[in-house]
């Protein structure tokens, strides 16, 4: 296992090296001289030249990826041109928001849509079973910001139990992690119940039967408990799906955090904070992945052997 | 083509197929014939029946603007079905041309298609179209570049899976020791042999990518006004919410239908053709 982690973490470097450098490119790419926006008008030639000295861009382009990418490592994001602070500080203030937000929608859709998959392999092929399987292709297939905003019609506008938008109480929780948990107990339903009709049909479990074990704790203990690992592993593959969703949510329901701040400066140009916000939510996926990938070498040895 | 139409009538003959098929069809006929069929011009504004109640004489009812809605929703599925097809269209391309290279040549040129392809496929398809949303900046040709390369990997990956599963049939040897060259065992063999399941793969994206769609133009960084499109329609309804709120949901509406409907016939495509395994294998 610690062999594993080992190699595990070391893959984490070009990883992160690749993806760092096409967010550096970003600014390379955009079309237009980043230097104009920032120079006053009337400003001359040798202000010019003495601003692009200043910001390092008249060097060769991988020695200003290494500066970017040293004064990163250090905190340093840049300065952001609107909101005019630090970029760093902008993410501080809104990283906790997208953090909570995300682990919430991940820990319900994971223990709702086990529940329902469970439920629905239990009575396959019955009434309960084909509702929940028509439901499920509900929620994978709607649209989940117009899932968003129905609930926000429903229950905010129409019911008023909750919140419109912001984040000033924990009841303006409810509806945006409901909104992305329904993608995700869609998913994670699913793969359960395939799971566990397929190990319903293992000849241990006509065993268990044939034993006198009661039915419910053949399908809570032994069935479930083999399903368990396709789930992990789909959770593992799809946890950036999560953060997709929080993303997409935060801005529909207008809390703050990393989506939002990132879908507001791209509609502002404000490079910097796209960039800083697109590197954040590039790691929180690659340290997602990476979780996910712990959690299924914990669960089964076999797969500490891959990486060998 | 390469669908065989004996599994095109297997399809049309289960009612969920034949269901799917016919609203395809009314939502692809509406967006063809919308001048034909719009009651009102699409960007007609009206500000004394600004935010109308759906009725008489505005079906769906009317947006801030006095706009019909009911005609914008027809046109706007112009801008969903064209980006939609086109943007999976280069997607499923480049992906079947690069899977192919990949998963025949093998090599160094392999390891680098299937980092990369690993790579971007634990990055949600959001997060990589707004990327290169921040390089293209914001608009209608950038979303379609965007959607395709957000997508490009899924393709790669199902080509190179087929192609890597054919190489290895007795008929595909026989060919080759009989002298053939790389490209016509390509493109003669395997390309036709492993085109149904990315084809039908490309149908069930161009449901993602409509959302894909409607995601970015929500987020006002797709369609630009005037051209109508769905998710642009849905972020100016949110201020409208508590006085209007048929902008949002009849737009909304009209995605689901457009994605349920397409998923729910690339599913019955995917018995009548027999496929579902191969499709697992990517």
């Amino acid at each position: 296992m610690a062999l594993f982690l080992i190699r595990r973490l070391l893959l984490l470097i070009p990883v992160f090296l690749a993806v760092s450098l096409v967010i550096f490119m970003i600014v390379r790419f955009v079309p237009g001289d980043p230097i104009d926006n920032l120079l006053q008008i009337g400003s001359t030639e040798e202000q010019k030249t003495a601003m692009i000295a200043a910001y390092g861009l008249d060097r060769a382009l991988p020695v200003q990826y290494a500066i970017w990418l040293g004064k990163m490592l250090q905190g340093d994001l840049g300065e952001a041109i609107i909101l005019r602070q630090p970029v760093s500080t902008l993410i501080a203030q809104n990283l906790p928001h997208s953090l909570i937000l995300g682990s919430l929608a991940l820990a319900f859709s994971t223990l709702v849509g086990i529940a329902t998959g469970a439920l629905a392999a239990s009575f396959k092929d019955g009434w309960l079973d084909r509702l929940v399987m028509t439901l499920i292709l509900l929620g994978s297939t709607l649209p989940s910001f117009w899932l968003g905003l129905l609930m926000i019609l429903l229950f905010a506008v129409q019911l008023g139990w909750f919140p419109v938008s912001g984040a000033r109480s924990w009841s303006a929780l409810v509806l945006p992690v409901l909104t992305i948990g329904i993608g995700g107990v869609a998913l994670v339903a699913r793969v359960t119940r395939a799971a566990m009709i397929e190990i319903a049909r293992k000849d241990f479990v006509t065993m268990l039967h044939a034993k006198g074990l009661p039915p419910l704790q053949i399908q809570l203990g032994h069935v479930l408990r083999h399903a368990l690992l396709p789930v992990v592993t789909i959770l593992s593959l799809r946890i950036g799906w999560v953060l997709g969703g929080a993303v997409t949510i935060e801005y529909v329901f207008a809390r703050p955090g990393l989506g939002s701040l990132l879908i507001t400066s791209l509609n502002q140009r404000d490079y910097p904070v796209v960039q800083g916000c697109l590197l954040m939510l590039a790691i929180a996926v690659i340290l997602g992945t990476l979780i996910g990938d712990i959690v299924q070498a914990a669960m089964d040895p076999r797969l500490r052997e891959t990486l060998r | 083509m390469t669908v065989p139409s004996s599994a095109l009538g297997r399809l049309l003959r289960t009612p969920r197929g034949l269901g799917a098929a016919i609203v395809l069809a009314i939502i692809v006929l509406a967006a063809i014939l919308a001048p034909v069929i719009a009651p009102y011009d699409y960007a007609a504004q009206n500000l004394r029946n600004a935010n109308m109640d759906p009725g008489a004489l505005h079906w769906l009812g009317t947006d801030e603007f006095g706009r019909d809605l009911f005609s914008r929703i027809i046109y706007g599925a112009r801008t969903s079905l064209v980006i939609g097809v086109t943007s999976i269209s280069i997607s499923m391309v480049c992906g079947m041309a690069l899977g192919a290279t990949a998963g025949y040549f093998g090599g160094a040129f392999d390891r680098v298609v299937t980092m990369v392809v690993d790579l971007s496929w634990s990055f949600p398809e959001i997060l990589l179209a707004l990327i290169l949303i921040a390089i293209l900046g914001p608009g209608l040709a950038s979303t379609m570049i965007a959607i395709s390369i957000a997508y490009l990997a899924q393709f790669t990956r199902l080509t190179r899976a087929q192609v890597m599963a054919l190489k290895s049939e007795t008929y595909v040897e026989a060919t080759i020791s009989l002298g053939a060259g790389s490209g016509h065992v390509l493109f003669r063999h395997l390309l036709p042999n492993a085109v149904t399941p990315v084809i039908v793969a490309g149908m069930l994206a161009t449901g993602d990518a409509i959302i894909l769609e409607a995601t970015l133009g929500f987020f006002g960084l797709g369609a630009q006004p005037p051209t109508p499109s769905w998710g642009a329609m849905m972020s100016s309804g949110t201020a409208q919410i508590f006085i209007a709120p048929w902008i949002i949901i009849f737009p909304g509406l009209a995605i689901a239908i457009t994605v349920i409907a397409i998923n729910l016939f690339g599913d019955a495509l995917i018995d009548a053709l027999d496929i579902r395994q191969r499709l697992r294998e990517g």
